[in-house]
């Protein structure tokens, strides 16, 4: 039996306009190993977007408000706009590409959203889907304040909260049970 | 928006990180988490030359309570860590509850205790929480290491005691005594909101003659800096915080506070918001002393 190495991601790399500013950085993305030069003020949304090519991270506000370029940082999600790509050496990460491979079936929490119809627009969907991702990694079934607290962390501008929320419910009673 | 072009750099020691802060060529600021800096980057409202990353010196990664029982949280400590941390869900649920208020968990898991306190948003829970606390702030810079208390390290509006050439590696709780409850209540628009105004409270009962020995309130939202209030805490020493009690301290607390107004809210409505949140937290204090 052999185990396969999962083939490096590569980044796209700017020309380099003053390279003493940049720095390099060699993390895990969706499994697969990376090593990218990038400026100091790199957004973690920009390098994933523009860098790697993953444009299922959304750019929402920019400001850490809307939760639309949620990702996982070593299992737990953050505002990958309120986070410098440069902070990200040797980390794992996660964006939601990196769930399930395009001939792989949807894991449950993107079936859930999918059955629930846990989406209008769907531009906040990537976001809403690692945070629950999240929730169902825990070692216990969170609560219902720490499920709100959790989804308090997105918006959803077509207001379409029910059906996530039941996607959420959903996906937390396929993982834990009812 | 994008920031605007900037250098950095991840020391590895503390004095390394200082001899940054302290070169006058490039402006430098600190960042941890960048949960507050950042935004402020994206929207250029901060233009520093130069960001000195402390995460990676591992002795500001420590949390631990000392051996004079008193808790001590690193300058790298995530919000997330400190407020899941068993130690401090037990000594110092306070502390624990007030960071559980700070946005979501996709902040706090980036967020540090140590940056909200430095940042200082007089609305934010954690500065009013130390205060409340009576937390005190180790800073390290090139005069050397000095050590100063709440009340002294919240100077204005995102203004602390720490100067630019400085660094805040601690901060420290003492610990909470037998007898002493504590409560903290905040009122948001959103949940995950900064608090339009809110209040930490401390309270000691006396068992002998089951009154209130000692008290401290400190209100959120209501000033410039956290804002502590003895009249309110006289008000309430003596009293078995009963109906007449909370009622005099509440009257007190409308008469002293002076919020500003603003887009969230008028200070007319800060303020009564913060006499009922005043009887809140001292009713649910005072039960659990």
């Amino acid at each position: 039996m052999t185990t396969s190495v999962p083939a490096p991601l590569a980044a796209r790399t700017p020309p380099l306009a003053e390279p003493s500013a940049w720095h390099g950085i060699s993390l895990i993305v969706n499994g697969r190993p990376v090593t990218a030069q990038v400026e100091a003020r790199l957004l973690l949304s920009d390098f994933l977007r523009d860098r790697l090519g993953l444009t299922g991270t959304h750019v929402g506000c920019e400001h850490g408000v809307c939760g639309a370029c949620t990702v996982l940082v070593n299992d737990e999600p953050v505002r990958a706009c309120l986070t410098l790509a440069v902070q990200c050496d040797e980390v794992e990460l996660r964006t939601v590409e990196g769930l399930a491979p395009a001939d792989a079936p949807l894991t449950p929490v993107q079936r859930a959203f999918h059955e629930c119809h846990g989406m209008q627009c769907g531009f906040c969907t990537p976001g809403f889907v690692m945070t629950t991702t999240a929730l169902t990694e825990q070692d216990e079934r969170p609560d219902e304040e720490q499920v709100a607290d959790a989804l308090s962390g997105h918006l959803c501008r077509c207001t379409g909260y029910r059906n996530i929320r039941r996607a959420v419910c959903q996906a937390l009673d396929e993982r834990f049970g009812e | 928006m994008k920031p605007t072009s900037f250098d950095y750099t991840a020391p590895s020691t503390v004095g390394e990180a200082v001899a940054l802060l302290g070169d006058e060529e490039r402006e430098a600021k600190v960042v941890a988490g960048g949960q507050s800096l950042i935004p402020m980057l994206n929207m250029r409202l901060a233009r520093p030359e130069l960001l000195v990353d402390i995460t990676r010196i591992p002795e500001l990664g420590r949390l631990h309570v000392d051996g004079s029982g008193k808790l001590r949280i690193g300058a790298a400590v995530r919000q997330a860590r400190a407020a899941a941390d068993g130690a401090v869900r037990e000594g110092w649920p306070l502390l624990a509850v007030a960071i559980g208020r700070i946005g979501h968990p996709q902040i706090r898991h980036r967020g540090t205790v140590c940056g909200s306190l430095a940042h200082h948003d007089p609305a934010a829970e954690l500065p009013t929480a130390a205060v409340c606390l009576d937390a005190r702030f180790v800073i390290t810079g090139p005069r050397g290491t000095r050590t100063v208390g709440a009340e002294d390290f919240f100077v204005a509006t995102f203004s602390t005691a720490v100067e630019a050439d400085e660094l805040l590696t601690e901060a420290v709780f003492p610990p909470l005594p037998a007898h002493h409850g504590w409560a903290f209540e905040e009122l948001t628009r959103r949940h995950g909101d900064f608090a339009t105004v809110g209040v930490a409270v401390v309270l000691e009962r006396d068992t002998a003659t089951d009154t209130v020995r000692s008290a401290r309130v400190v209100f959120c939202g209501a000033g410039p800096v956290p804002v502590r209030l003895p009249a309110v805490e006289d008000a309430l020493v003596g009293t078995d915080v009963g109906e007449h009690a909370l009622a005099a301290a509440a009257r007190v607390a409308l008469a002293r506070l002076a919020p500003a107004d603003d887009v969230h809210a008028t200070a007319e409505y800060r303020r009564e918001g913060a006499a009922h949140l005043l009887v809140r937290a001292c009713t649910t204090a005072w039960e659990r002393c």
